[in-house]
């Protein structure tokens, strides 16, 4: 499995990466594990506002139906339209062309609450 | 990602080999079952395209033998008992008075005084308790044999093949729904031309102390066939591509037969059978409450057991089974409607809060290859 160093988590398995005032997000290696093969990705439209903790998507493999969180509170900018015709690209590939969202924060100290890899890991272990 | 307490659940005997090959194990009727092994896609396409083996060891049987064994049968099932011959299998229901389903199941018969029924795992206790039940002004002898019968399914266009190269009987010689009694490398099975796919394929019915060999052997006769071990999860989008009911989603003490579309194992002209009256009424009065049908979703999205049907903002029914079909690469259910049952209507799945346009198609989704 993989996590990646360089990103922030949060406990529902999403991963964030940050760039400056913006960051892009997706579900970790974890959680495309855990689903199976992504057939549906249902993503929020651009402009967008969430908030910390409420769902904003859905993903979706053969047997069930899992609800996406905002890791922050933030407005969407872009959403990756790639999902729409290659869901699977999830699975193969979580943390690039798996990606789902591209959001600009909308409150300071973003990274508050959010689990570096090391704490990430962690988490994983617990849930095996 | 919830851990269910395991401990109370019962296992079949290829636990410990489903945990090797990599399975992903979930509750299902009380057993730890594979949902999956390398994914409910990939295992759904190797069993339409090349060959997979399923532990089904979870389904119940139950012998009945006697010599009113045939008049027991004819009486407790909907289906006619006259027409089957020594080796045959018969697919029929099992009713309540109401019209209502028991379970449905497959008949096996050796002889006119013995057959064993195969039932849902998840019916197997109430089921033989409802035959004891029935049985009493029968002479027959009733015997769950559930807990010394094991069961694996081989199915997919190369089955023959890897079955033929490791059993002892002529597999060109059993037709669809037949069975014999053979040897698949020494062990004594029960050789049945059956499935819940729609591909050609055989259900195994075999001592629990044997199944791990036969299960280890055919996959390996199976290895040159690109052959997989197959989850729960992908034998139910098989069965679903196929329309096939499931007991608790398509039948239940619920919706009738005739509401379910399964009239044609209901033989009204076969003399008296529980449920026979209720369902008489129900046909006579023409009185379709609800029809099941296949939906195809005209957008993205997955329907799923429950979603709300509607046409024009009024609502007409409920998905009773949902899933993306692998096959068709798009979102299918089978849906019961009250109205607008014709093939071709479009009409709209409720998913989340979007209603999502589907149109009404003729059962099966996908072909059927099973060797008739």
């Amino acid at each position: 499995m993989e996590i990646p160093n360089d990103l922030h988590y949060t406990i529902e398995h999403e991963w964030v990466r940050m760039k400056n005032n913006r960051a892009t997000i997706g579900i970790t290696d974890f959680a495309q594990g855990q689903l199976g093969d992504v057939v549906f990705v249902e993503l929020p439209a651009e402009g967008t506002e969430l908030t910390k903790g409420s769902p904003f998507g859905v993903v979706e493999s053969v047997k069930t139906v899992s609800d996406i969180y905002a890791p922050v509170t933030a407005k969407v900018v872009k959403v990756n339209k790639d999902l729409e015709s290659q869901p699977e690209l999830v699975n193969s590939d979580p943390y690039g062309q798996g990606w789902m969202i591209e959001i600009e924060f909308l409150n300071s100290n973003p990274e508050q609450n959010l689990l570096s890899a090391a704490q990430y890991i962690e988490q994983c272990k617990d849930q095996e | 990602m919830v851990h269910n307490n395991t401990k109370d659940l019962k296992v079949t005997p290829l636990i410990d080999l489903h945990k090797e090959l990599g399975a992903k194990l979930v509750p299902f009727a009380g057993w730890n079952m594979p949902i999956q092994f390398s994914g409910v896609l990939s295992e759904h396409i190797c069993v339409r395209e090349k060959v997979g083996l399923f532990d089904v060891s979870h389904m119940g049987e139950i012998e009945i033998k006697g010599k009113d064994a045939k008049n027991f049968l004819q009486f407790l099932l909907s289906n006619n008992m006259e027409k089957m011959l020594d080796g045959s299998v018969l697919y029929s229901l099992m009713c309540y008075e109401s019209g209502g389903v028991v379970d449905d199941l497959l008949v096996y018969r050796f002889s006119e005084n013995h057959y064993f029924l195969c039932v849902n795992a998840s019916n197997s206790s109430k089921d033989y308790s409802w035959v004891e039940k029935q049985a009493s002004s029968f002479n027959v002898n009733i015997k769950n044999i559930s807990n010394e019968t094991s069961q694996l399914a081989l199915q997919g266009p190369f089955a023959k093949n890897v079955l033929q190269n490791l059993c002892d009987i002529s597999l060109n010689d059993l037709p669809y729904y037949n069975f014999r009694k053979g040897r698949i490398n020494n062990v004594e099975s029960i050789i049945s031309r059956t499935g819940y796919t729609g591909e050609d394929g055989f259900e195994l019915y075999l001592s629990p102390e044997k199944v791990s060999e036969v299960f280890r052997l055919i996959m390996e006769q199976g290895l040159p066939y690109g052959i997989q071990p197959i989850g729960l999860g992908a034998r139910d989008t098989l069965r679903i591509e196929m329309g096939y009911p499931l007991y608790g989603n398509e039948i239940d003490d619920n919706p009738t037969p005739l509401d379910a579309g399964l009239g044609w194992v209901v033989k009204f002209n076969k003399g008296e059978f529980l449920g026979r009256e209720s369902l008489l009424k129900q046909k006579e009065k023409k009185e379709q409450r609800q029809k099941l049908v296949g939906l195809k979703l005209l957008d993205r999205g997955v329907p799923r057991a429950h979603y709300h049907i509607s046409k024009n903002g009024e609502p007409v029914g409920e998905v009773a089974s949902g899933t993306f079909s692998p096959t068709l690469k798009t979102g299918i259910g089978l849906c019961y409607v009250t109205k607008e049952s014709e093939i071709g209507n479009h009409l709209d799945v409720k998913i989340r809060d979007q209603l999502v346009p589907a149109e009404v198609v003729k059962l099966p989704f996908v072909p059927s290859r099973v060797k008739k």
